[in-house]
């Protein structure tokens, strides 16, 4: 794993390409998979996230650089699905869309992908964003089933159709519903986010207290107003439904584990502590300076640079979940940057013991030394920094929507605090992990 | 909603029934569409003066077809009475009387508007009562008219010339006055000043609409829109939904605030600073209902309806008069109600706050006299929305037909109406509280 960060040494931080700046965002409310968008398709709610966004900076009828959006859980018939919802929204239907999958990363791979178009000039304006429906997601027939009818298709006569129907057996009608299990292992993600959990020997309590902190900080935000110029309302739902501003830590601690069972009293994961299926989109409006200075447009921060990664977890080498701790040292060596370079730091909860596992591997001399090939621990991330305005566990995770959810937010917080950095932390499945550095706008 | 009602008496057979039956037969009333003429046929004006006169001389400026005396037969658009100069009250007879010959002769949609002076400060009492006299005819006109026509009076305020009632002229001969009827309008020597586009008077112009996401917000913001203003909607954060839809229809830009926070009146300066320079409209049109006798009113009620209703417009108005952001010849209309003339059962709340919207308005509208900046008020009687659709069967049908015209009005009528108070042709008025009422018998 050395190698890794070795690889990367020549990639130097961009200075001569311009700014590329986040103007604002907007999402629907995030809803817990079969609640209220549970007849809700992926194009329904992104179309509904660019409209919000359209309206909130009269954005009606503008032909817009280029839109990137994606979806994880995706039917076949979207496969044009950014494009599709550009057309049945405000913007002009002359702009131009194109759709990107990298799991979960899938929002912030867009807002990445978007910003380098901008900075190297190509497009002045751009939308990044994410959809995914938990609720609406595609149901397969069965790889037998698919290949009678394939085959029927291309039988002429009747004998021959006869023939191929014949193969036909009940156990072919059973429909193959959707998982998020990992294809190489067969494991769900929480199942291998149980071993990784156990192995950095993270406790129950520092599972729940992540929680708690989640729910509060959101709660939080939507208190004091944070998100009425991040989120419109979708189907009646103002505020995302997984939010519990209630909890407590009491009340976590009753949840029984739901993964690493084979664990025994090891398991620690719950509902609570980790991310429930979900559906919801968001979007995000970027550009050029003088795009937003021409149109009289925010500018919250500016999109600095970002790092993926991926991990072999196949053969064990590595947690599924543990790539974005790979990606973070090579970024923060390109830019000379250090945790303690940093005002806020997003790293998304598709579990708290994912958030945990990474903090205690940065902090982890050994582990830096010897899988990052660092000359001791990477830091420590001040955790008043981490998540103030609350985070996946609290709001929810559709999937490829949580990054635009993420970069928007973290943007507005930069804005309102007028300096300082932000940094972004999302692990995909497939063992992939993406990180990217935010920066407040002078003032 | 629908008026089942009216579209019932104006399809043929059941129509000839309400006549013998001597049911109330509420029109179709005549509204603006694009292109329409000003009126359906030709003018008359009434009135000896040097005055009537000059209105004649303006109205053919406009292209208008005008007659000084009626040819017999010949269905007329309106009939303009000019009667800014009479002294005592015997001078009324003769204009009147014409204006009594003619009325057959007024076309459905047809226009009444009388020109005056008002009787308030005047020191002869015989000049007092001959104006305070138009007052009941007007009015009088108003419940007699049928098919839809309309009876108003413009008031020239202490030394403006005829030609100041221009703009009030232009718009109450129109369709957009369509359900304002029995009222009076107070305009100043102030000059109207001459729309530069007069499809879109409102070119260039940036307006902020309050409780824009739904019922008579979100017509206010399409007819400001079509007029050519940039318009900003605003609504709490829960109606965020279909605010957005508003925007995006009418191409502005939507803002989700709650008007009663503390942080409001900044965060729309703000907005509109950043976005789109200055401010040179305000429609303050949020408000609720919390409605409940006053025996059984508890704190919440009560105080809710205040803060969102009137405090507000309070807050934000002190703010955005010492704003430079507010430009000089900043329009300021705020939504009154007929409950805060007249009051009503179950309203003490609301009508409080509409009463209070109303002192409100005459106050601040003496202290911006002379400004170039203006604030009025409208108060719309029973209006078709999804507030009134909910109203017990009863009691919205009685509440239509209490009026003049016998229907309720649209949104769009209360919408045309804040549109004119925000042109330049109103540049005159200024402290106004004008009726969309369709002439209720509530409040009269």
């Amino acid at each position: 794993m050395v190698d890794q960060a070795a690889g990367q040494r020549n990639a130097q931080p961009s200075t001569s390409a311009r700014n590329a700046v986040v103007i604002g965002g907007n999402r629907i409310p995030f809803a817990r998979s079969g609640g209220a968008y549970a007849y809700s398709s992926n194009q329904d709610m992104l179309t509904a996230a660019f409209d919000g966004l359209v309206a909130r900076f009269g954005l009606q009828g503008e032909r817009i650089g280029e839109v990137a959006a994606g979806a994880v859980l995706k039917h076949s018939r979207d496969f044009n699905l950014t494009r599709e919802a550009v057309l049945g929204s405000a913007l002009a239907a002359d702009t131009p869309a194109y759709d990107v999958q990298q799991a979960c990363a899938t929002g912030l791979e867009t807002v990445i992908g978007l910003a380098n178009k901008i900075k190297l000039g190509q497009i002045e304006s751009a939308i990044a964003g994410g959809v995914d429906s938990a609720s609406d997601a595609p149901i397969a027939v069965s790889e037998g089933l698919r290949r009678i009818l394939l085959d029927l298709s291309r039988a002429k006569t009747t004998p021959q159709k006869l023939s191929v129907l014949s193969r036909l057996r009940p156990k072919d009608l059973a429909p193959n519903a959707p998982t998020t299990g990992e294809p190489r292992t067969g494991l769900s993600m929480g199942e291998h986010q149980a071993i990784t959990t156990s192995q950095w020997k993270i406790t129950r309590e520092a599972q729940d207290e992540l929680a708690f902190n989640s729910h509060h900080n959101l709660a939080g935000a939507y208190e004091r107003g944070f998100f009425s110029d991040l989120v419109t309302p979708y189907r009646g739902v103002t505020k995302d439904a997984n939010l519990r501003a209630d909890t407590s830590l009491e009340k976590l601690a009753k949840l029984k584990p739901v993964f690493g069972k084979s664990l025994g009293d090891g398991a620690t994961m719950t509902a609570g502590n980790s991310t429930p299926l979900t559906d919801g989109a968001a979007a995000v409006l970027l550009g050029s300076e003088d795009y937003a200075r021409r149109n009289t447009l925010p500018m919250l921060a500016n999109v600095v640079d970002a790092e993926a990664a991926a991990v072999d977890f196949v053969h064990g080498a590595e947690g599924l979940l543990m790539a974005p701790v790979y990606a973070m040292p090579r970024m923060l060596a390109r830019n000379g940057l250090t945790f303690d370079d940093f005002d806020f730091f997003e790293i998304h909860e598709a579990f708290a013991g994912t958030v945990l596992s990474s903090l205690a591997a940065w902090e982890n001399e050994d582990f830096c030394r010897n899988k990052l090939g660092l000359d001791g621990a990477l830091g420590t991330v001040d955790r008043s920094k981490l998540n103030v305005n609350g985070s996946s566990l609290a709001a929810g995770h559709p999937f490829a929507a949580t990054g635009g959810r993420i970069v928007a937010a973290l943007a507005k917080a930069l804005a309102e605090k007028g300096s300082g950095r932000g940094l972004i932390s999302v692990c995909a499945a497939g063992g992939q992990g993406v990180v990217a550095i935010l920066e407040a706008r002078e003032q | 909603m629908t008026d089942n009602y009216l579209n019932l008496v104006n399809s043929g057979p059941a129509g000839n029934l309400a006549k013998r039956l001597g049911l109330p037969r509420p029109a179709v009333l005549r509204r603006h569409s694009p292109g329409a003429p000003l009126v359906p046929g030709p003018l008359l004006v009434l009135g000896s003066s040097a005055a009537a006169d000059t209105l004649a001389t303006l109205l053919l400026e406009w292209n208008q077809d005008v007659r000084r005396h009626a040819r017999p037969g010949e269905r007329l658009g309106a009939i303009v009475v000019v009667l800014e100069s009479v002294t005592d009250p015997g001078q009324l007879a003769a204009p009147i009387l014409e204006l009594g010959q003619a009325l057959r002769q007024l076309a459905r949609g047809g226009r009444i508007v009388t020109v005056s002076r008002p009787a308030v400060g005047c020191t002869n009492p015989a000049e007092a009562a001959a104006r305070q006299g138009i007052d009941g005819i007007v009015r009088s006109i108003g419940r007699e008219l049928r098919a839809g026509a309309t009876a108003n009076g413009i008031l020239l305020g202490s030394d403006a010339p005829v030609q100041a009632a221009s703009g009030a002229l232009r718009f109450l001969l129109s369709g957009k006055s369509a359900f304002v009827d029995g009222q009076f309008i107070t305009v100043s020597a102030t000059e109207p000043a001459e729309a530069q586009n007069e499809d879109r008077p409102l070119t260039g112009q940036t307006a902020v609409v309050t409780g824009a996401a739904r019922g008579i917000g979100a017509e206010i913001a399409a007819v400001l829109s079509r007029d050519g203003a940039t318009v900003v909607v605003v609504d709490v954060p829960a109606a965020g939904e279909q605010l957005a839809k508003v925007a995006n229809r009418v191409g502005g830009t939507a803002l989700q605030l709650d008007i009663t926070a503390d942080d409001a009146t900044t965060r729309i300066l703000d907005h509109v600073q950043h976005r789109h320079g200055s401010l040179d409209l305000l429609v303050h049109n949020a408000g609720i209902t919390r409605d409940k006798l006053l025996a059984n009113m508890d704190a919440a009620r009560w105080e809710s309806v205040l803060a969102v209703n009137l405090a507000s417009q309070l807050r934000v108005n002190e703010a955005l008069l010492a704003s430079d952001v507010f430009a000089g010849s900043g329009r300021i209309v705020c939504l009154a109600s007929t409950s805060g003339i007249a009051g009503n059962r179950g309203q003490s709340n609301y009508a409080a706050s509409k009463a209070g919207v109303i002192g409100m308005v005459r106050s601040t509208g003496l202290a911006l006299e002379g400004s170039g900046r203006t604030i009025n008020a409208v108060a719309p009687g029973f209006i078709e929305t999804e507030m009134t659709a909910k109203m017990p069967f009863a009691t919205r049908e009685v509440a239509r037909r209490l009026s003049s015209l016998q229907q309720g009005g649209l949104p769009g009528d209360v919408a045309e109406t804040i549109a004119f108070l925000a042109s330049p042709a109103a540049a005159g008025i200024n402290g106004e509280v004008l009726r969309v009422c369709g002439q209720s018998l509530v409040g009269a």
